[in-house]
């Protein structure tokens, strides 16, 4: 039983490894690395939503943080881009810490309001302080290096993003496993009875808050660092909901279902191109129906029918 | 100062007005469902670029009217049809991410269907402004307003003089005993999603006048109706009316005293600090768990 998910994380390593000696061109190493970058940013926020059962209509708004501190700092004020991916990063985890005990006290549509409009005072902050961001327009955003190297191919990027995938695999495998995961798991549950037997609620509910936002800000720096632009609609209401569409498809509680769930809406809005004008519609009705008919989120729904088989 | 001061209340009331009637539709479908549905905001953009279409071509004001809100009930009771009741009783994300797909597809389709141009529409008695100590008022926000408070009242003699109103009342506050006793809960539910999708197109129609519409005005108006259902309480149809206008007025005032640019941004300032201090809304009572 205890096996199982780190035979997935062997073979999640294998694929990663040999993808781009077999991916015909560079458009699809692009979306490789899209791909990873948003499934480290889920399996984050799955942590948050699946696991703990808190939800999160902003989390763009930390990505923004992460994407603009990047951009910002090291045009602004001459910092190195891997300091203003740091400070981006204590930025979005000093927010999260301070908003933590407030925001969850709330719980259900009232969580739901607090966090979106998190994402949305974010968001406009972003689009109206022209003279730091760019406003609407966005800006262009530095190139990263690491002691003395520029990192700019893709190619290189995705080496860097695959290893922070495998690595924020592990991590939160064994993080589930662990007595906090198991903590967290006991809050989602039930609050009070977990409080019953110990749990301080608030403190773990914060603490993974801190940790997802964190995570999404550093996401969201190697995101703005790999494409060379940002503009504030990465910070957007709807980019949240793209998140949290992607934890809810892949499936809630599932490391793997995260990666999935990435995997596929990143390249969703690529296949619906052809639809030329009708990908709005496309894309809502295929949300809807993957919620109607896989309410469970895939990976969940395949591992519960291939059980049942054996 | 003081007709400054009329002039932003004005606006703000007018503007409130149609937060209030989007939070009224938030609350109802939430009283017979437990659903947000954030699909909300496009039965008020339906509204008004119907009202366009159908004024373009030539059809006199009140069959506008009644067709732009007609076809936006119709679509309010598909979506309910189509793709709440097959799940019910899902979590909540899942719901939110349904109601979420539903607004693509119909914004989507008027992306497609209308294009991308901004549309005004006439005002319903003309536009000469109206002074009222300094300040001007337009008769379209006598229209917003009079028309508001018909509907408010109409719904407050539904909920409490009539059996399908006090039916919705007692399914909102325990669906299995509503069930019990006799009520036909689908049917309740059918008719929460066609009334709310009615009330956010009127408000939407009521307004194009004054701020013009386009396919991609119904997320911030949605949104800010989510806002004042919350402020109010979620469920609590007084409240909503309050947090509507309420919204409506903070939000002129901070745009016209403290900035502009912020205008977007200060409803949802004002939420977090209400949920902050009052986690159910200012009107929600205290919150008790049954463990």
């Amino acid at each position: 039983m205890k096996k199982t998910p780190f035979l997935g994380l062997g073979l999640l390593a294998v694929v990663l490894a040999v993808l781009p000696f077999v991916l015909p061109n560079s458009f699809y190493l692009d979306l490789a690395v899209r791909m990873a970058i948003n499934a480290i940013i889920v399996i984050g926020l799955n942590l948050l939503i699946g696991f703990a059962g808190q939800i999160s209509l902003g989390h763009a708004g930390f990505l923004g943080i992460g994407a603009y501190a990047s951009a910002v700092l090291p045009t602004h004020v001459g910092w190195h881009p891997l300091l203003a991916l740091l400070a981006g990063a204590a930025a979005s985890a000093l927010l999260a810490a301070l908003l933590a005990r407030p925001i969850f006290k709330l719980k259900g549509h009232y969580l739901a309001m607090a966090t979106l409009g998190l994402g949305i005072i974010i968001n406009i902050a972003l689009r109206n302080e022209a003279q730091w961001t760019g406003g609407p327009d966005g800006m262009v955003v530095p190139a990263m290096e690491l002691f003395g190297y520029e990192i700019g191919s893709d190619r290189q990027w995705y080496w860097v993003v695959a290893v922070l995938l495998v690595i924020a695999v592990w991590a939160s495998l064994n993080l589930i496993d662990s007595p906090f995961g198991r903590a967290l798991r006991a809050l989602h549950g039930s609050e009070v009875a977990s409080q019953v037997v110990g749990v301080d609620v608030a403190r773990y509910k914060g603490a993974i808050f801190v940790m997802s936002a964190f995570s999404a800000s550093v996401m969201g720096s190697i995101s703005a660092h790999y494409i060379g632009f940002i503009s504030p609609a990465y910070a957007d209401f709807f980019h949240s909901i793209e998140l949290v569409t992607m934890v809810v498809i892949g499936g809630m509680a599932s490391v793997y279902g995260s990666v999935v769930g990435a995997v596929l809406l990143t390249a969703l809005p690529q296949a619906l191109a052809t639809f030329e004008g009708w990908e709005t519609v496309a894309f809502g009705a295929i949300l809807m129906l993957c919620m109607i008919f896989l309410p469970r989120g895939l990976v969940p729904t395949l591992a519960a029918r291939f059980g049942k088989g054996e | 100062m003081l007709a400054q001061f009329l002039q932003f209340l004005f606006s703000g009331v007018t503007v409130g007005a149609t937060y209030a009637l989007a939070a009224l539709g938030f609350t109802l479908i939430y009283n017979a469902s437990n659903v947000i549905n954030f699909a909300q905001g496009e039965f008020i953009m339906l509204g008004g670029m119907l009202a366009v279409f159908f004024a373009q071509m030539g059809l006199p004001l009140p069959v506008v009217l009644l067709l732009a809100v007609l076809v936006p009930a119709v679509v309010g009771v598909l979506v309910e049809k189509l793709a709440i009741e097959p799940v019910k009783g899902a979590e909540t994300v899942t719901l939110i991410i349904i109601t979420i797909g539903a607004s693509l597809v119909i914004r989507g389709i008027v992306q497609v269907w209308l294009g991308k141009n901004t549309f005004s529409l006439p005002a319903f008695s003309g536009d000469a402004p109206i002074e009222i100590l300094g300040a001007t008022l337009l008769p379209q926000s006598l229209w917003v307003l009079g028309i508001t408070a018909l509907v408010v009242a109409g719904l407050w003699y539904f909920f409490n003089r009539t059996l399908q109103g006090k039916a919705m009342l007692a399914t909102s506050f325990n669906r299995t005993a509503a069930e019990l006793v006799g009520i036909n809960t689908s049917w309740v539910l059918f008719l929460s999603f066609a009334m709310s999708a009615a009330l956010g197109a009127l408000g939407g129609i009521l307004i194009t006048p004054i701020t013009l519409t386009s396919y991609d005005v119904g997320i911030m108006l949605g949104l800010k109706g989510f806002v004042a259902a919350v402020v109010g309480g979620l469920g609590n149809g007084l409240g909503a009316v309050v947090g509507g206008l309420l919204v409506g007025i903070l939000e002129a005032m901070g745009a016209g005293y403290i900035s502009s640019a912020y205008k977007d941004a200060i409803p949802f300032v004002l939420i977090l600090l209400i949920l902050f201090f009052m986690p159910r809304g200012l009107f929600g009572g205290k919150s008790t768990d049954r463990v």
